[in-house]
C-alpha cells in the first residue's frame, strides 16, 4: 500500500501519505475553537434536553407544555380585552359613539375585524369596487347608513339565506324571462342614462321613460332616487354597482345580478359586530 | 464531440494541475455522458432560475398569473424548486459525482458507457416527467417530492442504478483509500435513496389513477415529509455539494486538503446529526412537544459539524489566495463556501423555537434558502462547470475568463439584493404579524402586511433577474469553450508532469 508522508513546505504539516487523482490531505489537527464551539452546543443540547419534554414520555423538569403556553397567552390577551368588550356588546352602536372612550377602542378594533373580514371585498378603505362590491366610504347607501341599518346589514346579510332578517330583494330578469324585448331594453337603458344627462338618443329616451315608468318606478323611483326599503339602488348619481355605461345597464336590466354578503352574525362576536358598524360609519358615509 | 476518449489517468486533468500526475497504468475514463451531464446541467440551471425569475415578478405583479391554471403560481413555483434542485443540482452532482470517482479511484466507470448513458436518459426522463406532472396539476403536494407514485417508481430505477454504479466503481478501485469527496458522494446517493422511498409511501386512488394517498396519516406524515425535506437539504444540496467542493477547491487551488481529521469528524457528525433535523421545520404545530425540541437542539448541535467543511474548504486556500485574483472560476468555489458557512449558521439559529416564532412562515424562510441555494449550491456548480468544460473537452481554458468574472459579479449582486430584501421582507413580515396596538388589537390586516412587502418582492425580482443574466453569460462561455476554444496541446505521455495526454478515437 503505497503511503508517502510528506511535509508541507507552506504550513510545515505533514500530509497522511495518500494521493488521489494528485490531491493529497494535510494531517491537521481539529481546530480548537471548532472542537471546543462543538462541545459547548452538545452541552447546550443536553441542558434543553433535561429541561424541555425531548423524548418520547420525557416531560422535561420544567413542565412546561407549548399548548398551555398558548392557552396562556389567549386567556391574558382575552382578560386584557374583556371589559371593553362587554361594554361593547351591551351597548347600541349609538352609545359607543356618544362615548369617547368606547368609540376609539370601536375604531381600533374595527379597522382590524374590517381588514381580515371585510377588505376582501369592500376593499383596504372600504372604498369598494365596480362588479357588486360597494363603496362604504361615499354617502350613496343601498340599504341604509345610519349605524342601526349598517348594524342590521352586517348582522344579517344581504341574500345569504343565512338569517330570516336578512336584507333581500330580487330585480326581475327583463331580458332573460322575456318581459321586455331587446329593443325596449335598450330605450330603458337610454331613459336611465338621461336621469344623469348622458342620454345621446332623445327619442329612445323618451319611449324609454314610458316603459321606466311601468316596470321599473316602483322600485327605483320617479326619477331614480331609489329606495333602502328594498336595497333599489339611486340611479340618477354616478355611482354604479355593476357599471354605468349603456352596455353595463343593457346586461344589468337582460339578466340582473344580485350580490351576496354573508350573515356575520354568529360568525364574529356581536362587540365585533358592533365595532364594525362604529368603524364602517366612521369611513366618511354614515349618516 | 460524444466520441469515447481514450485518457491516460495519470494525466487526465492536469491541464490546470501541473505537477500532480499519478504514478500508475492507464484507465480508460467513461466520459461522454458526463459531457451531457456537464451540458444538462447548464440548460436545466437556465430553465430553473427562469422559471424563479417568472414566479418572482408573479409575487411582485399578481396580474403575470395569466389567469391561466397552468402558468398560475401554484403549478410554477413546484416546476421552480424542482428544475433548480432535482435538474440543476441533481445534474451537477451525477455529473461531479462520475467525474470524480473515476478519477479518484483510478478505475473506469462501473458498467461503462452504457450504464453513464441510462443513467442520462432515465434522470432526464425523470425530470421532464416531474415537470409535465407540475405544470398540468398532477402533484402529491409534498414540498419538494411533488410526483406522483409513477414518477416515484422511475426515480428509484434511476437512482437505484445510480447507486450500483458509483458504488461498483469504488469497489474495483486502484487506490488503497477512498477519497473524501467520494464519501460524501456516496452518503448522498444511499441516504437519497432512503428518503426518497420512505416518504413517497402511497396508495395510488384507482387501477390506472395517476393520483394517490399518502400512507402515513395526519402528523405522522407532516413529520415523514419534513424529515424528508431537511434531508433533501441536508444529503442533496448539503453533502452532495460537499463532495463537489473536496475535489474541485483543491484542485483549482492545487493545495492539498487542509485537514483529513477535521475531514472524518465533520463527516460523520453531519451525518448522523441532520437525519435528526427535521422537526424544526414543524414548531408550533401539532407535532408532539419532544420531538419539536429534539428537532431543535439536533440543528444547533449539527452548526459546528456544517462549518467543518467551510473550515476545511476555506483553509485548503491558505497559501494559495492569489489565486483568487488570477483563477476567476476559483472565486465561485470560495464564495460558495462562504455562503455555505453563512446558511448553515443562520439554519441552526432559526430552528430556535423562539427565532422561529418570529421567522416561520414569513420570508426571512426563502431568503435562507435562497443564500444557500444560490450562493452555496449555485456558485459551487458554476466554479465545477468552469473547471470541468475544458478539461472535459481538452481544451486549454475557458473561452473568455472575462466572461467568467462577468458572471461572478453579477450573480453575486444578484444573491446580494435577493438574500437582504428577503430578511428585510421576512422579519418586516414576522414583527406586522404579532405587532399589538396598546388597546390589545392586532396592529395590521394580513393584507397590510401583503402590501408592504411588494417593494421587496420587486428588488428580488431584480436580484433574480442578475442571476439568470450570470447564468446565460456562463452558457454563452460554455458553449463558445467547447466550440471555439484553443485545442488543449497533446503531449507525449512520458512527458513532465506539466504535459496532458489525450488519445481520442
Amino acid at each position: 500500500m503505497p503511503t508517502k508522508i510528506e511535509k508541507d513546505s507552506l504550513t510545515g504539516t505533514d500530509t497522511t501519505g495518500h494521493e488521489w487523482d494528485g490531491l493529497k490531505e494535510l494531517n491537521t489537527p481539529l481546530p480548537k475553537w471548532w472542537l471546543y464551539t462543538f462541545y459547548a452546543t452538545i452541552a447546550f443540547a443536553v441542558v434543553w434536553v433535561v429541561i424541555y419534554p425531548s423524548l418520547p414520555g420525557w416531560k422535561g423538569v420544567s413542565g412546561w407544555v407549548a399548548r398551555e403556553a398558548v392557552v396562556a397567552d389567549v386567556a391574558a390577551a382575552q382578560a386584557h380585552n374583556a371589559p371593553m368588550l362587554a361594554r361593547l356588546r351591551e351597548a347600541t352602536p349609538a352609545q359607543i359613539v356618544a362615548d369617547p372612550e368606547l368609540r376609539a377602542f370601536a375604531i381600533a378594533g374595527g379597522r382590524g375585524a374590517f381588514a381580515n373580514n371585510c377588505a376582501s371585498c369592500h376593499g383596504a378603505g372600504g372604498q369598494g369596487a365596480v362588479g357588486g362590491f360597494p363603496s362604504l366610504a361615499d354617502d350613496d347607501w343601498i340599504w341604509g347608513g345610519s349605524l342601526e341599518a349598517i348594524q342590521h346589514t352586517i348582522r344579517h346579510g344581504i341574500r345569504s339565506n343565512e338569517s330570516d332578517d336578512q336584507r333581500q330583494s330580487i330585480m326581475p330578469r327583463f331580458g332573460a324571462d322575456g318581459l321586455l324585448t331587446r329593443a325596449q331594453i335598450e330605450d330603458v337603458a337610454e331613459h336611465v342614462l338621461s336621469l344623469t344627462s348622458r342620454a345621446t338618443d332623445q327619442a329612445a329616451a323618451a319611449r324609454g321613460a314610458a316603459i321606466y315608468a311601468e316596470q321599473c318606478v316602483a322600485c327605483h323611483g320617479e326619477r331614480g332616487e331609489g329606495n333602502r326599503d328594498v336595497g333599489a339602488p339611486r340611479l340618477s348619481d354616478q355611482v354604479w354597482l355593476y357599471g354605468g355605461s349603456k352596455r353595463d345597464i343593457v346586461a344589468m336590466i337582460t339578466n340582473p345580478r344580485a350580490g351576496v354578503m354573508p350573515a356575520w352574525q354568529g360568525r364574529l362576536d356581536p362587540a365585533i359586530v358592533n365595532m364594525l358598524a362604529v368603524y364602517v360609519h366612521s369611513l366618511g358615509g354614515g349618516e | 464531440m460524444w466520441e469515447k476518449s481514450v485518457v491516460a489517468a495519470a494525466t487526465a486533468s492536469a491541464a490546470l494541475a501541473p505537477g500532480q500526475a499519478m504514478r500508475a497504468g492507464e484507465v480508460t475514463f467513461v466520459e461522454a455522458p458526463i459531457r451531457a451531464f456537464a451540458i444538462a446541467t447548464a440548460f436545466w440551471g437556465v430553465v430553473g432560475f427562469l422559471v424563479g425569475v417568472v414566479i418572482a415578478s408573479q409575487l411582485a405583479f399578481p396580474l403575470l398569473n395569466l389567469d391561466l391554471e397552468w402558468t398560475t403560481f401554484g403549478r410554477l413555483r413546484p416546476l421552480h424548486t424542482s428544475a433548480v434542485i432535482f435538474a440543476f443540482g441533481g445534474n451537477a452532482l451525477l455529473c461531479t459525482s462520475l467525474f470524480v470517482v473515476q478519477r479518484t479511484c483510478r478505475a473506469r466507470l462501473f458498467g461503462g458507457d452504457d450504464a453513464g448513458w441510462f443513467l442520462f436518459w432515465g434522470y432526464q426522463f425523470f425530470i421532464v416527467m416531474a415537470a409535465l406532472g407540475y405544470v398540468l396539476g398532477i402533484t402529491q403536494g409534498k414540498e419538494y417530492a411533488e410526483p406522483e407514485w409513477y414518477v416515484d417508481i422511475w426515480l428509484t430505477v434511476v437512482w437505484v442504478a445510480y447507486l450500483i454504479i458509483f458504488a461498483g466503481t469504488i469497489m474495483k478501485r486502484e487506490e488503497p483509500h477512498i477519497y473524501v469527496a467520494n464519501w460524501f458522494f456516496l452518503a448522498f446517493i444511499i441516504t437519497v435513496a432512503v428518503l426518497h422511498l420512505g416518504n413517497n409511501i402511497s396508495i395510488p386512488l384507482d387501477v390506472g389513477s395517476s393520483s394517490s394517498y399518502a400512507a402515513p396519516p395526519g402528523v405522522q406524515g407532516a413529520m415523514i415529509q419534513w424529515w424528508y425535506g431537511h434531508n433533501a437539504v441536508g444529503f442533496f444540496l448539503t453533502a452532495g455539494f460537499l463532495g463537489i467542493m473536496y475535489y474541485f477547491i483543491p484542485k483549482q487551488a492545487e493545495r492539498p486538503v487542509y485537514s483529513y481529521r477535521l475531514s472524518i469528524v465533520h463527516f460523520w457528525t453531519l451525518i448522523f446529526l441532520y437525519i435528526w433535523a427535521g422537526p424544526h421545520h414543524l414548531h408550533y404545530t401539532a407535532l408532539p412537544d419532544w420531538a419539536q425540541v429534539l428537532g431543535m437542539v439536533f440543528s444547533v448541535v449539527l452548526w459546528m459539524p456544517s462549518w467543518g467543511g467551510m473550515i476545511n474548504g476555506l483553509m485548503t486556500l491558505s497559501g494559495a489566495w492569489d489565486k483568487l485574483r488570477t483563477n476567476p472560476a476559483l472565486r465561485f468555489s470560495v464564495t460558495a463556501v462562504g455562503f455555505y458557512g453563512m446558511s448553515t449558521f443562520e439554519g441552526p439559529v432559526m430552528s430556535i423555537r423562539a427565532v422561529n416564532g418570529l421567522s416561520h412562515y414569513t420570508d426571512w424562510t426563502i431568503g435562507h434558502v435562497h443564500s444557500g441555494a444560490m450562493g452555496w449550491v449555485g456558485f459551487i456548480t458554476f466554479g465545477a462547470l468552469y473547471y470541468l468544460f475544458p478539461v472535459l473537452w481538452r481544451k486549454q481554458a475557458i473561452w473568455s475568463e472575462k466572461l467568467i468574472a462577468w458572471h461572478f459579479w453579477l450573480a453575486t449582486l444578484g444573491i446580494v439584493f435577493y438574500i437582504t430584501a428577503m430578511w428585510v421582507s421576512g422579519i418586516m413580515q414576522g414583527l406586522m404579524w404579532r405587532a399589538y396596538d396598546e388597546l390589545g388589537f392586532l396592529q395590521y390586516s394580513f393584507v397590510e402586511t401583503v402590501e408592504a412587502m411588494h417593494p421587496y418582492y420587486v428588488i428580488r425580482l431584480l436580484g433574480g433577474l442578475l442571476y439568470l443574466t450570470g447564468a446565460l453569460i456562463m452558457a454563452f462561455n460554455l458553449w463558445k469553450t467547447v466550440t471555439s476554444s484553443e485545442e488543449a496541446a497533446p503531449a507525449p505521455v512520458a512527458a513532465p508532469a506539466s504535459a496532458i495526454a489525450v488519445a481520442a478515437e
